[in-house]
Protein backbone atom coordinates (compact mmCIF):
# COMPACT_ATOMS: atom_id res chain seq x y z
CA UNK A 1 0.00 0.00 0.00
CA UNK A 2 0.86 3.59 -1.12
CA UNK A 3 1.72 5.27 2.24
CA UNK A 4 0.09 8.31 2.15
CA UNK A 5 1.33 11.33 4.55
CA UNK A 6 -1.39 12.71 6.74
CA UNK A 7 -0.38 15.86 6.62
CA UNK A 8 -0.41 16.89 2.75
CA UNK A 9 -3.30 15.26 1.58
CA UNK A 10 -5.79 17.26 -0.18
CA UNK A 11 -9.76 15.85 -0.18
CA UNK A 12 -11.11 18.32 -1.98
CA UNK A 13 -10.17 19.10 -5.76
CA UNK A 14 -12.06 21.96 -7.39
CA UNK A 15 -14.95 21.90 -5.00
CA UNK A 16 -15.56 18.11 -5.37
CA UNK A 17 -14.30 15.35 -3.26
CA UNK A 18 -12.02 12.62 -4.20
CA UNK A 19 -14.31 10.63 -5.85
CA UNK A 20 -15.96 13.05 -7.66
CA UNK A 21 -18.54 13.69 -5.30
CA UNK A 22 -20.14 16.74 -3.45
CA UNK A 23 -20.02 16.91 0.32
CA UNK A 24 -23.32 16.13 1.19
CA UNK A 25 -23.64 13.18 -1.15
CA UNK A 26 -24.63 9.56 -0.42
CA UNK A 27 -22.14 7.08 -3.16
CA UNK A 28 -23.95 4.95 -5.67
CA UNK A 29 -26.35 2.44 -3.86
CA UNK A 30 -27.31 -0.92 -4.99
CA UNK A 31 -29.91 -2.93 -3.20
CA UNK A 32 -31.12 -6.59 -3.92
CA UNK A 33 -33.78 -8.56 -2.22
CA UNK A 34 -33.94 -12.54 -1.83
CA UNK A 35 -30.47 -13.42 -3.28
CA UNK A 36 -30.14 -16.11 -1.03
CA UNK A 37 -32.50 -19.06 -1.30
CA UNK A 38 -31.96 -21.25 1.42
CA UNK A 39 -32.02 -17.93 3.80
CA UNK A 40 -35.72 -17.18 4.78
CA UNK A 41 -34.82 -13.46 3.66
CA UNK A 42 -31.51 -11.81 2.23
CA UNK A 43 -30.16 -8.95 0.61
CA UNK A 44 -27.47 -7.77 -1.07
CA UNK A 45 -26.15 -4.39 -0.86
CA UNK A 46 -23.39 -2.02 -2.31
CA UNK A 47 -22.60 1.41 -1.01
CA UNK A 48 -19.55 2.78 -3.10
CA UNK A 49 -17.23 0.19 -2.52
CA UNK A 50 -18.51 -1.87 0.25
CA UNK A 51 -20.11 -4.87 -0.77
CA UNK A 52 -22.21 -6.71 2.11
CA UNK A 53 -24.53 -9.84 2.10
CA UNK A 54 -27.65 -10.00 4.80
CA UNK A 55 -28.94 -13.51 5.46
CA UNK A 56 -32.06 -13.33 8.05
CA UNK A 57 -32.98 -16.87 9.66
CA UNK A 58 -35.86 -17.75 11.94
CA UNK A 59 -37.87 -17.35 14.12
CA UNK A 60 -36.11 -20.64 14.76
CA UNK A 61 -35.92 -22.83 17.84
CA UNK A 62 -32.96 -21.08 20.25
CA UNK A 63 -29.51 -23.17 20.31
CA UNK A 64 -27.74 -23.40 22.84
CA UNK A 65 -31.47 -24.16 25.24
CA UNK A 66 -30.29 -21.39 27.98
CA UNK A 67 -30.35 -17.99 26.06
CA UNK A 68 -34.17 -18.14 25.25
CA UNK A 69 -36.51 -15.75 26.55
CA UNK A 70 -40.06 -17.30 27.72
CA UNK A 71 -42.08 -14.08 26.81
CA UNK A 72 -39.98 -12.98 23.56
CA UNK A 73 -37.66 -13.79 20.62
CA UNK A 74 -34.08 -12.94 20.86
CA UNK A 75 -32.20 -11.27 18.02
CA UNK A 76 -28.09 -12.46 17.15
CA UNK A 77 -26.88 -10.37 14.97
CA UNK A 78 -23.31 -11.39 13.92
CA UNK A 79 -21.03 -8.97 11.49
CA UNK A 80 -18.06 -10.25 9.84
CA UNK A 81 -15.44 -9.50 7.30
CA UNK A 82 -13.78 -12.01 4.95
CA UNK A 83 -10.57 -11.87 4.96
CA UNK A 84 -10.24 -10.74 1.24
CA UNK A 85 -12.59 -7.75 2.00
CA UNK A 86 -9.44 -5.34 2.56
CA UNK A 87 -6.47 -5.05 1.04
CA UNK A 88 -4.17 -6.51 3.84
CA UNK A 89 -5.89 -9.87 4.44
CA UNK A 90 -8.19 -9.73 7.54
CA UNK A 91 -7.24 -12.37 9.73
CA UNK A 92 -10.86 -14.38 9.86
CA UNK A 93 -12.62 -14.92 12.73
CA UNK A 94 -14.38 -12.77 15.25
CA UNK A 95 -12.46 -9.66 16.97
CA UNK A 96 -12.90 -7.02 19.23
CA UNK A 97 -13.72 -4.68 16.18
CA UNK A 98 -16.20 -7.24 14.73
CA UNK A 99 -17.65 -7.94 18.61
CA UNK A 100 -18.59 -4.55 19.19
CA UNK A 101 -20.07 -3.98 15.64
CA UNK A 102 -22.71 -6.86 15.95
CA UNK A 103 -23.51 -5.63 19.23
CA UNK A 104 -24.27 -1.94 18.22
CA UNK A 105 -25.88 -3.13 15.16
CA UNK A 106 -28.11 -5.66 16.68
CA UNK A 107 -29.08 -2.98 19.32
CA UNK A 108 -29.67 -0.28 16.50
CA UNK A 109 -32.08 -2.98 14.84
CA UNK A 110 -34.06 -4.56 17.72
CA UNK A 111 -36.11 -1.52 18.42
CA UNK A 112 -38.50 -2.09 15.27
CA UNK A 113 -38.80 -5.80 15.62
CA UNK A 114 -41.53 -7.14 17.75
CA UNK A 115 -39.74 -9.80 19.42
CA UNK A 116 -43.20 -9.90 21.59
CA UNK A 117 -44.81 -11.97 18.22
CA UNK A 118 -42.37 -15.33 19.01
CA UNK A 119 -41.61 -15.76 22.64
CA UNK A 120 -38.84 -18.84 23.17
CA UNK A 121 -37.20 -18.24 19.73
CA UNK A 122 -34.25 -16.44 17.73
CA UNK A 123 -33.76 -14.20 14.63
CA UNK A 124 -30.34 -14.84 13.42
CA UNK A 125 -29.00 -11.88 11.07
CA UNK A 126 -26.16 -12.57 9.45
CA UNK A 127 -23.94 -9.98 8.04
CA UNK A 128 -21.15 -10.97 5.72
CA UNK A 129 -18.22 -8.07 4.47
CA UNK A 130 -17.13 -8.81 0.99
CA UNK A 131 -15.51 -6.19 0.35
CA UNK A 132 -14.61 -3.01 3.11
CA UNK A 133 -14.64 0.58 1.40
CA UNK A 134 -15.41 2.56 4.90
CA UNK A 135 -19.04 2.70 6.35
CA UNK A 136 -19.23 -1.31 6.43
CA UNK A 137 -21.36 -0.94 9.76
CA UNK A 138 -24.06 1.22 8.08
CA UNK A 139 -24.08 -0.89 4.87
CA UNK A 140 -24.72 -3.93 6.94
CA UNK A 141 -27.32 -2.64 9.20
CA UNK A 142 -29.38 -1.14 5.98
CA UNK A 143 -29.03 -4.99 4.25
CA UNK A 144 -30.16 -6.84 7.25
CA UNK A 145 -33.18 -4.63 7.68
CA UNK A 146 -34.23 -5.29 4.29
CA UNK A 147 -33.54 -9.06 4.76
CA UNK A 148 -35.28 -9.00 8.09
CA UNK A 149 -38.56 -7.30 5.78
CA UNK A 150 -37.91 -9.57 3.04
CA UNK A 151 -37.76 -12.67 5.85
CA UNK A 152 -41.40 -11.58 6.80
CA UNK A 153 -40.40 -10.70 10.40
CA UNK A 154 -43.13 -8.20 11.84
CA UNK A 155 -41.42 -4.40 12.43
CA UNK A 156 -42.27 -0.83 13.12
CA UNK A 157 -40.72 0.22 10.24
CA UNK A 158 -37.33 -0.01 8.35
CA UNK A 159 -33.35 0.74 9.45
CA UNK A 160 -31.74 3.31 7.65
CA UNK A 161 -28.10 4.07 8.34
CA UNK A 162 -25.58 6.25 7.13
CA UNK A 163 -22.62 8.03 8.18
CA UNK A 164 -21.04 11.41 7.98
CA UNK A 165 -17.54 12.23 8.87
CA UNK A 166 -15.45 15.59 8.99
CA UNK A 167 -12.69 15.84 6.45
CA UNK A 168 -10.05 18.83 6.06
CA UNK A 169 -12.76 20.80 8.60
CA UNK A 170 -15.37 20.16 6.09
CA UNK A 171 -18.78 17.90 7.68
CA UNK A 172 -19.02 15.05 4.47
CA UNK A 173 -21.67 12.55 3.90
CA UNK A 174 -20.88 8.80 3.75
CA UNK A 175 -17.04 8.86 3.69
CA UNK A 176 -14.99 6.95 1.53
CA UNK A 177 -11.96 4.87 2.75
CA UNK A 178 -9.10 7.62 2.35
CA UNK A 179 -11.72 10.10 4.43
CA UNK A 180 -12.39 7.60 6.89
CA UNK A 181 -8.44 7.10 7.22
CA UNK A 182 -7.09 10.40 7.44
CA UNK A 183 -9.60 12.25 8.04
CA UNK A 184 -10.84 14.08 11.38
CA UNK A 185 -13.78 12.29 12.47
CA UNK A 186 -16.35 9.33 11.66
CA UNK A 187 -20.16 9.26 13.08
CA UNK A 188 -22.48 6.88 11.64
CA UNK A 189 -25.85 6.93 12.36
CA UNK A 190 -28.93 4.59 12.48
CA UNK A 191 -32.54 5.65 12.41
CA UNK A 192 -36.43 4.96 11.64
CA UNK A 193 -38.01 6.51 8.80
CA UNK A 194 -39.56 9.34 11.08
CA UNK A 195 -36.41 10.28 12.63
CA UNK A 196 -35.67 8.06 15.99
CA UNK A 197 -32.61 7.62 16.13
CA UNK A 198 -30.73 4.03 17.31
CA UNK A 199 -27.81 4.09 16.74
CA UNK A 200 -24.87 6.88 16.91
CA UNK A 201 -21.32 6.65 17.52
CA UNK A 202 -18.48 8.88 16.73
CA UNK A 203 -14.62 8.12 16.13
CA UNK A 204 -12.45 11.39 16.18
CA UNK A 205 -13.37 14.92 17.41
CA UNK A 206 -16.37 17.35 16.74
CA UNK A 207 -17.27 20.48 18.38
CA UNK A 208 -21.15 20.90 19.13
CA UNK A 209 -21.97 22.45 15.93
CA UNK A 210 -20.16 20.75 14.24
CA UNK A 211 -21.77 17.41 15.45
CA UNK A 212 -25.07 18.94 14.85
CA UNK A 213 -24.10 19.14 11.44
CA UNK A 214 -22.99 15.99 11.01
CA UNK A 215 -25.93 14.69 12.39
CA UNK A 216 -28.35 16.31 10.42
CA UNK A 217 -26.74 15.12 7.38
CA UNK A 218 -26.36 11.67 8.09
CA UNK A 219 -30.18 11.73 8.66
CA UNK A 220 -30.90 13.29 5.64
CA UNK A 221 -28.45 10.16 4.06
CA UNK A 222 -30.57 7.84 5.75
CA UNK A 223 -33.72 9.52 4.30
CA UNK A 224 -32.65 9.07 0.91
CA UNK A 225 -30.95 5.17 1.87
CA UNK A 226 -34.80 5.08 3.09
CA UNK A 227 -36.69 5.34 -0.60
CA UNK A 228 -34.24 3.20 -2.28
CA UNK A 229 -34.12 0.19 0.33
CA UNK A 230 -38.45 0.73 -0.29
CA UNK A 231 -38.10 0.63 -4.14
CA UNK A 232 -36.06 -2.51 -3.74
CA UNK A 233 -38.34 -4.64 -1.52
CA UNK A 234 -41.44 -3.15 -3.87
CA UNK A 235 -39.75 -3.77 -6.88
CA UNK A 236 -39.10 -7.55 -5.56
CA UNK A 237 -42.46 -8.15 -5.48
CA UNK A 238 -43.55 -6.52 -8.97
CA UNK A 239 -40.93 -9.09 -10.36
CA UNK A 240 -42.74 -11.75 -9.35
CA UNK A 241 -45.87 -10.26 -10.34
CA UNK A 242 -44.48 -9.81 -13.73
CA UNK A 243 -43.01 -13.46 -13.93
CA UNK A 244 -46.27 -14.72 -13.52
CA UNK A 245 -47.71 -12.52 -16.49
CA UNK A 246 -51.69 -11.50 -14.81
CA UNK A 247 -54.17 -10.64 -17.31
CA UNK A 248 -55.27 -7.15 -16.36
CA UNK A 249 -58.80 -7.48 -17.32
CA UNK A 250 -59.00 -9.25 -14.24
CA UNK A 251 -61.25 -7.93 -11.80
CA UNK A 252 -62.75 -10.83 -9.35
CA UNK A 253 -60.35 -11.28 -6.07
CA UNK A 254 -60.41 -13.92 -3.91
CA UNK A 255 -59.03 -14.97 -0.70
CA UNK B 1 -57.55 -2.77 -7.32
CA UNK B 2 -58.05 -2.94 -3.61
CA UNK B 3 -54.68 -3.88 -3.00
CA UNK B 4 -51.11 -2.58 -2.55
CA UNK B 5 -47.48 -3.83 -1.58
CA UNK B 6 -46.42 -2.02 1.76
CA UNK B 7 -43.14 -2.18 3.46
CA UNK B 8 -43.17 -2.21 7.55
CA UNK B 9 -44.28 1.38 8.96
CA UNK B 10 -45.68 2.32 5.58
CA UNK B 11 -48.97 4.64 6.87
CA UNK B 12 -52.25 2.63 5.72
CA UNK B 13 -54.83 4.51 7.30
CA UNK B 14 -55.89 7.90 9.65
CA UNK B 15 -58.54 5.84 11.22
CA UNK B 16 -57.26 3.36 14.07
CA UNK B 17 -60.40 1.56 13.72
CA UNK B 18 -59.76 0.20 10.11
CA UNK B 19 -56.09 -1.85 12.08
CA UNK B 20 -56.51 -5.29 11.46
CA UNK B 21 -54.26 -8.58 11.19
CA UNK B 22 -50.37 -7.10 10.06
CA UNK B 23 -50.90 -3.75 11.19
CA UNK B 24 -50.40 -1.43 14.66
CA UNK B 25 -51.45 1.66 15.48
CA UNK B 26 -49.96 4.55 16.66
CA UNK B 27 -50.72 7.99 17.36
CA UNK B 28 -53.95 7.09 16.28
CA UNK B 29 -52.96 5.89 13.02
CA UNK B 30 -52.62 2.41 11.08
CA UNK B 31 -49.11 1.50 9.79
CA UNK B 32 -48.03 -2.16 8.90
CA UNK B 33 -46.00 -4.05 10.43
CA UNK B 34 -45.21 -6.49 7.53
CA UNK B 35 -43.40 -6.66 4.01
CA UNK B 36 -46.64 -7.61 2.10
CA UNK B 37 -49.91 -7.14 0.52
CA UNK B 38 -52.46 -4.74 2.21
CA UNK B 39 -56.02 -5.61 1.75
CA UNK B 40 -58.54 -2.56 1.79
CA UNK B 41 -61.44 -3.51 3.14
CA UNK B 42 -63.60 -2.34 6.51
CA UNK B 43 -60.05 -3.52 8.08
CA UNK B 44 -57.20 -3.67 6.67
CA UNK B 45 -55.02 -6.55 6.44
CA UNK B 46 -51.53 -7.13 5.54
CA UNK B 47 -51.20 -10.50 3.68
CA UNK B 48 -47.16 -11.38 4.54
CA UNK B 49 -45.41 -12.50 1.65
CA UNK B 50 -42.91 -14.47 3.87
CA UNK B 51 -42.67 -15.51 7.29
CA UNK B 52 -43.12 -18.97 9.41
CA UNK B 53 -46.13 -20.13 10.26
CA UNK B 54 -46.99 -19.81 14.19
CA UNK B 55 -49.47 -21.96 15.67
CA UNK B 56 -53.03 -21.17 16.45
CA UNK B 57 -55.89 -23.15 18.41
CA UNK B 58 -57.80 -24.93 15.97
CA UNK B 59 -55.64 -25.08 12.78
CA UNK B 60 -55.64 -28.53 11.03
CA UNK B 61 -52.08 -29.37 10.49
CA UNK B 62 -49.84 -31.73 9.28
CA UNK B 63 -46.73 -32.80 11.06
CA UNK B 64 -43.83 -35.33 11.40
CA UNK B 65 -43.64 -37.21 14.32
CA UNK B 66 -39.97 -36.49 15.59
CA UNK B 67 -39.47 -37.79 18.81
CA UNK B 68 -41.54 -39.78 21.78
CA UNK B 69 -41.42 -39.00 25.26
CA UNK B 70 -42.84 -40.42 28.14
CA UNK B 71 -46.46 -39.45 27.47
CA UNK B 72 -46.04 -37.26 24.35
CA UNK B 73 -45.29 -37.38 20.90
CA UNK B 74 -43.28 -34.40 19.87
CA UNK B 75 -44.54 -33.15 16.21
CA UNK B 76 -42.44 -31.31 13.55
CA UNK B 77 -45.06 -28.90 12.44
CA UNK B 78 -43.02 -26.64 10.30
CA UNK B 79 -42.89 -24.02 12.84
CA UNK B 80 -40.44 -22.77 15.17
CA UNK B 81 -42.24 -24.31 17.71
CA UNK B 82 -42.92 -28.02 18.15
CA UNK B 83 -45.95 -29.61 18.73
CA UNK B 84 -46.74 -32.03 21.55
CA UNK B 85 -49.47 -34.62 20.83
CA UNK B 86 -50.39 -36.22 24.35
CA UNK B 87 -51.02 -39.66 24.44
CA UNK B 88 -54.92 -39.14 25.31
CA UNK B 89 -55.43 -37.35 22.19
CA UNK B 90 -54.55 -40.56 20.54
CA UNK B 91 -58.70 -42.39 19.74
CA UNK B 92 -57.45 -45.35 21.12
CA UNK B 93 -56.54 -45.61 24.88
CA UNK B 94 -52.95 -47.18 24.68
CA UNK B 95 -50.09 -47.84 27.21
CA UNK B 96 -47.22 -45.19 27.19
CA UNK B 97 -44.86 -48.29 26.12
CA UNK B 98 -46.47 -49.07 23.25
CA UNK B 99 -46.63 -45.98 21.90
CA UNK B 100 -44.07 -46.34 19.32
CA UNK B 101 -46.28 -48.91 17.76
CA UNK B 102 -48.78 -46.07 16.98
CA UNK B 103 -47.29 -43.40 15.40
CA UNK B 104 -43.94 -44.11 15.18
CA UNK B 105 -40.64 -41.71 14.49
CA UNK B 106 -41.12 -40.37 10.82
CA UNK B 107 -44.54 -40.93 11.04
CA UNK B 108 -46.99 -38.13 9.04
CA UNK B 109 -49.78 -37.13 10.99
CA UNK B 110 -52.69 -34.96 10.03
CA UNK B 111 -53.95 -32.88 13.53
CA UNK B 112 -55.43 -30.11 14.79
CA UNK B 113 -53.81 -27.86 16.91
CA UNK B 114 -56.18 -28.19 20.15
CA UNK B 115 -54.60 -24.93 22.32
CA UNK B 116 -51.46 -22.73 22.79
CA UNK B 117 -50.50 -21.06 25.98
CA UNK B 118 -48.43 -17.92 25.89
CA UNK B 119 -45.26 -19.79 26.49
CA UNK B 120 -45.92 -21.02 22.97
CA UNK B 121 -46.44 -24.69 24.27
CA UNK B 122 -48.53 -26.50 21.60
CA UNK B 123 -50.86 -29.12 22.44
CA UNK B 124 -51.77 -31.32 19.28
CA UNK B 125 -54.75 -33.41 18.88
CA UNK B 126 -55.99 -36.48 16.55
CA UNK B 127 -59.74 -36.92 18.40
CA UNK B 128 -61.77 -36.37 15.27
CA UNK B 129 -62.53 -38.49 12.09
CA UNK B 130 -60.81 -36.48 9.72
CA UNK B 131 -57.36 -36.33 11.81
CA UNK B 132 -54.84 -39.45 11.68
CA UNK B 133 -51.70 -40.66 10.54
CA UNK B 134 -51.07 -40.84 6.87
CA UNK B 135 -50.45 -43.93 5.16
CA UNK B 136 -51.22 -43.35 1.40
CA UNK B 137 -50.69 -40.15 -0.80
CA UNK B 138 -48.02 -37.92 -0.92
CA UNK B 139 -47.60 -34.67 1.58
CA UNK B 140 -46.00 -31.69 -0.33
CA UNK B 141 -45.20 -27.96 1.47
CA UNK B 142 -45.81 -24.63 0.57
CA UNK B 143 -45.32 -21.35 1.88
CA UNK B 144 -48.00 -21.39 4.91
CA UNK B 145 -48.58 -17.60 3.88
CA UNK B 146 -50.47 -19.10 0.30
CA UNK B 147 -52.72 -21.55 2.11
CA UNK B 148 -55.60 -18.67 2.49
CA UNK B 149 -55.27 -18.83 -1.41
CA UNK B 150 -55.74 -22.60 -2.23
CA UNK B 151 -58.45 -22.67 0.40
CA UNK B 152 -60.25 -19.34 -1.48
CA UNK B 153 -62.72 -17.45 -0.52
CA UNK B 154 -65.47 -19.85 1.48
CA UNK B 155 -63.31 -22.88 0.67
CA UNK B 156 -64.15 -22.35 -3.24
CA UNK B 157 -60.88 -23.03 -4.32
CA UNK B 158 -60.28 -25.93 -2.62
CA UNK B 159 -63.76 -27.34 -3.18
CA UNK B 160 -63.27 -26.53 -6.93
CA UNK B 161 -59.83 -28.76 -6.52
CA UNK B 162 -61.07 -31.51 -4.86
CA UNK B 163 -64.19 -31.85 -7.42
CA UNK B 164 -61.83 -31.17 -10.57
CA UNK B 165 -58.89 -33.32 -9.49
CA UNK B 166 -61.10 -36.67 -8.04
CA UNK B 167 -58.86 -36.63 -5.04
CA UNK B 168 -58.73 -35.94 -0.97
CA UNK B 169 -57.11 -32.97 -0.28
CA UNK B 170 -55.97 -32.09 3.62
CA UNK B 171 -54.82 -28.82 3.69
CA UNK B 172 -52.74 -27.73 6.88
CA UNK B 173 -52.39 -24.50 7.94
CA UNK B 174 -48.59 -25.07 8.25
CA UNK B 175 -48.01 -25.00 4.66
CA UNK B 176 -48.19 -28.70 4.23
CA UNK B 177 -50.59 -30.49 2.01
CA UNK B 178 -51.93 -34.08 1.68
CA UNK B 179 -53.44 -35.10 -1.52
CA UNK B 180 -55.08 -38.89 -2.06
CA UNK B 181 -55.67 -40.29 -5.54
CA UNK B 182 -55.09 -42.21 -8.53
CA UNK B 183 -51.60 -41.40 -9.72
CA UNK B 184 -52.06 -39.17 -12.49
CA UNK B 185 -54.43 -37.54 -10.48
CA UNK B 186 -51.95 -36.89 -8.02
CA UNK B 187 -49.27 -35.76 -10.63
CA UNK B 188 -51.99 -33.07 -11.58
CA UNK B 189 -53.13 -31.91 -8.44
CA UNK B 190 -49.15 -31.28 -7.28
CA UNK B 191 -48.86 -29.19 -10.32
CA UNK B 192 -51.86 -27.02 -9.46
CA UNK B 193 -51.15 -26.68 -5.60
CA UNK B 194 -47.51 -25.54 -7.04
CA UNK B 195 -49.12 -23.11 -9.62
CA UNK B 196 -51.30 -21.41 -6.94
CA UNK B 197 -48.51 -21.16 -4.74
CA UNK B 198 -46.93 -19.14 -7.65
CA UNK B 199 -49.37 -16.84 -8.42
CA UNK B 200 -50.97 -16.93 -5.18
CA UNK B 201 -50.40 -13.05 -5.12
CA UNK B 202 -52.35 -12.70 -8.21
CA UNK B 203 -56.37 -11.77 -8.58
CA UNK B 204 -58.80 -13.89 -10.26
CA UNK B 205 -56.73 -17.25 -9.58
CA UNK B 206 -60.04 -19.46 -9.21
CA UNK B 207 -61.23 -18.53 -12.51
CA UNK B 208 -57.36 -19.06 -14.28
CA UNK B 209 -57.06 -22.13 -12.24
CA UNK B 210 -60.10 -23.68 -13.82
CA UNK B 211 -58.98 -22.86 -17.10
CA UNK B 212 -55.55 -24.52 -16.64
CA UNK B 213 -56.97 -27.81 -15.14
CA UNK B 214 -59.64 -27.74 -18.67
CA UNK B 215 -56.66 -27.40 -20.55
CA UNK B 216 -54.41 -30.38 -19.05
CA UNK B 217 -57.40 -32.45 -19.34
CA UNK B 218 -57.55 -31.88 -22.64
CA UNK B 219 -54.17 -32.96 -22.91
CA UNK B 220 -54.75 -35.97 -21.18
CA UNK B 221 -57.33 -37.55 -23.01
Amino acid sequence: MIAMDESNISFFKDGCRLDGRKADQLRPLKIEVGVLARADGSCYIEMGGNKVIAAVYGPREVHPRHLQEVTRAIVRYRYNMASFSVEERKRPGPDRRSYELSKVSREALEPVILTSYFPRSVIDVFVEVLQADAGTRTAGINAASVALADAGIPMKSLISSCAAGKVADTIVLDPMKEEDNFGQADLPVAMTPNGDITLLQMDGGLSPAELHEAVEMAMNGCRQIYELQRKSLVDKYSQLESLSQVPEQEAEACD
Amino acid sequence: MDRKVVIPGDLLSEDAKRSGEGTFVKDGQVYSLLYGLANYRDKINVIPLAGKYVPAPGDNVIGVVKDITFSNWIVDINSPYDGLLHISEYPKRIESDEMSKYLRIGTSVMTRVKDVDPTMKVELTLNDRKLGMIKTGQVIEISHTRVPRLIGKGGSMISMLKKELNCNIFVGQNGRIWINGSADDMDLALKTVLLIEKEAHTNGLTDRIVEFLKKEKEARS
